[in-house]
């Protein structure tokens, strides 16, 4: 962890207009919420089904894919990672700060909103929002760790981060139900499972299965992004 | 002092000389303005699908032209191998249950069009010519639209030749093959628009792509959730009024509305009043958008 890269991406990520696109997401998410409380009332099955779909399902995704891929994309990009490769610093520091920024700003953008959206909709009920909330953070760490990896090895990473989140945990995942052992979102959702009352939220990938998988997608995702960083070439742009 | 001591300006040699060293003037025809826009219509509609370019560059755009076929391709194979005598899917529907091919092609390669001449500043170089900033809007958008328009008539183009080898009702095919066109250039208009004035806003690409994807994204998701709402708590009379929110559901419920056509799940089809908001809305996206993209590039 070094201070001054952390800096750096953080200001590369929020700085100027773009933070406000991070911004747009839960402030969106917290007046929905409100609008559905104010017309549909304290109802269980609407506060999971935006919690869920619209919080866990969209926004957690999205933010960890801005994160992600932001905070090492561009930089490498438009080539200017060099001057930050060049001090003697180890990669895998590098790739730590980027990662600690990252899922900062999943925490901050995506897992908090998601709390407030919670206490809005259905309160502290049946460990409902607690349950969410915890998902939301677990699925933005790993979100995180594996589009900064897509980040580093990828010009398209935003395209194929959406692909993966949004076509194979979603679209895929309704037809063919193998595919949700290797969801991000459903393995979240297993801890969010535990932890709110019986019966309120339900995730397809067992407990001890997603644990692991977890771990492994997360170090896993930050030990190859530092090992591709390691050997980076830098190429012209396409 | 060097000014001085290398003394070129020294009055003694007046004989100041040209010397012809052999260049030659352009003397062949100057195309005009016009050429040039089309040049560089022609260039970008290219570059959209990463042709002329190089080979990592074509795989993104190349693999969205794959996924968007193939669903249409197969069922044609299908409804043909066992004689159903109709496709399972109406011509605009396919394209609402694909829209999110659409929106990732728009967001993947509108940046791609606008965002590198921003960031490698070839904007100035472009106007340096007598290209003027508003023909260079109207071939990068031209262009864009174009690319679109190309991705989603290719599907309607495999449906309807498929439903002619299948001999399957002539009359219906066309007619509906007809409402498949004209909701693919709804698509084009309001999806190129959108997508051309965000990745105009920042010189980075990845960020284009990222608030692109977000737009259409998060609008079809919060749609979603209050279209949900509505039908649960009983508000179906006005349930429609949602489809405003997100570009893919606008277009899905005008066709419907324009041509009478059956709405799927849980969206209603507009009144009249709606449908005609909903008309005057996409004009004006469509209008606005280019009219922000002109004022967008009259000073860089």
């Amino acid at each position: 962890m070094n201070v001054t890269v952390a800096r750096l991406t953080a200001r590369g990520l929020l700085g100027r207009r773009r933070g406000l696109l991070l911004l747009a997401l839960p402030v969106l998410l917290l007046a929905l919420s409100a609008l559905i409380r104010g017309v549909a009332g304290q109802d269980e099955g609407t506060a999971s089904s935006v919690l869920g779909g619209l919080a866990i399902g969209t926004m957690v995704p999205l933010v960890g894919l801005v994160a992600g891929t932001g905070a090492i994309g561009p930089e490498i990009d438009d080539g200017s990672i060099i001057y930050l490769l060049s001090k003697p610093q180890p990669r895998w520091k590098i790739i730590t700060s980027k990662l600690v920024v990252a899922i900062g700003c999943s925490i901050v953008f995506a897992a908090l909103p998601t709390y407030f959206a919670g206490l809005i909709l259905f309160g502290t009920f049946e460990n409902l929002t607690l349950g969410f909330t915890i998902a939301a953070l677990i699925a933005g760490v790993a979100y995180s760790s594996l589009f900064l990896l897509l980040g580093v090895v990828s010009r398209h990473a935003v395209v194929w981060g959406l692909m993966y989140a949004l076509l194979w945990e979603t679209v895929v995942g309704q037809y063919v139900p193998g595919a949700q052992t290797l969801s991000v979102h459903q393995w979240a959702l297993s801890i969010g499972q535990k932890i709110a009352s019986p019966g309120v939220i339900s995730s397809s990938v067992h407990l001890p299965t997603a644990v692991p998988l977890l771990i492994v997608a997360t170090l896993g995702g930050a030990w190859l992004a530092s090992a591709r960083l390691t050997r980076l070439t830098l190429a012209g742009e396409e | 002092m060097s000014e001085h001591m290398s003394g070129v300006r020294a009055p003694e040699n007046p004989q100041d000389v040209i010397h012809d060293i052999g260049y030659r003037h352009y003397e062949g025809p100057r195309l005009s303005t016009a050429y040039a826009t089309r040049s560089l219509y022609t260039s970008s509609l290219r570059g959209a699908f990463g042709l002329g370019r190089s080979g990592k560059s074509k795989i993104l755009p190349m693999a969205m032209v794959v996924i968007m076929a193939l669903p249409a391709l197969i069922m044609v194979a299908v409804s043909i191998y066992i004689k159903s005598g109709k496709l399972p899917v109406d011509y605009p529907n396919y394209l609402t249950d694909l829209q999110f091919v659409t929106a990732v092609f728009t967001a993947a390669q509108a940046p791609v069009l606008l965002s590198r001449d921003l960031r490698f500043m070839t904007v100035p170089l472009y106007f340096s010519r007598p290209l003027r900033s508003t023909d260079y809007v109207r071939a990068k958008y031209a262009a864009m639209v174009s690319a679109v328009f190309i991705l989603t008539l290719l599907p309607m183009l495999i449906m309807w030749i498929g439903s002619m080898l299948g001999s399957m009702d002539f009359g219906y095919n066309l007619k509906h093959f007809a409402f498949g066109v004209v909701a693919a250039v709804l698509y084009a208009l309001l999806y190129a628009g959108l997508g051309l004035l965000i990745a105009s806003a920042t010189p980075r690409r990845g960020f284009g792509v990222a608030a692109i994807i977000a737009l259409f994204m998060v609008s079809e998701g919060v749609a979603g959730a209050l279209r949900g709402v509505l039908h649960v708590t009983g508000h179906q009379a006005s349930a429609f009024w949602i489809s405003m929110l997100n570009p893919g559901f606008l277009i899905d419920s005008t066709v419907a509305w324009m041509f009478g056509l059956p709405l799927r799940g849980p969206a209603a089809v507009p009144t009249t009043v709606g449908g005609i908001v909903f008309l005057a809305e996409m004009v004006l996206l469509a209008v606005g958008t280019y009219a922000l993209l002109i004022r967008r590039y009259r000073k860089i």
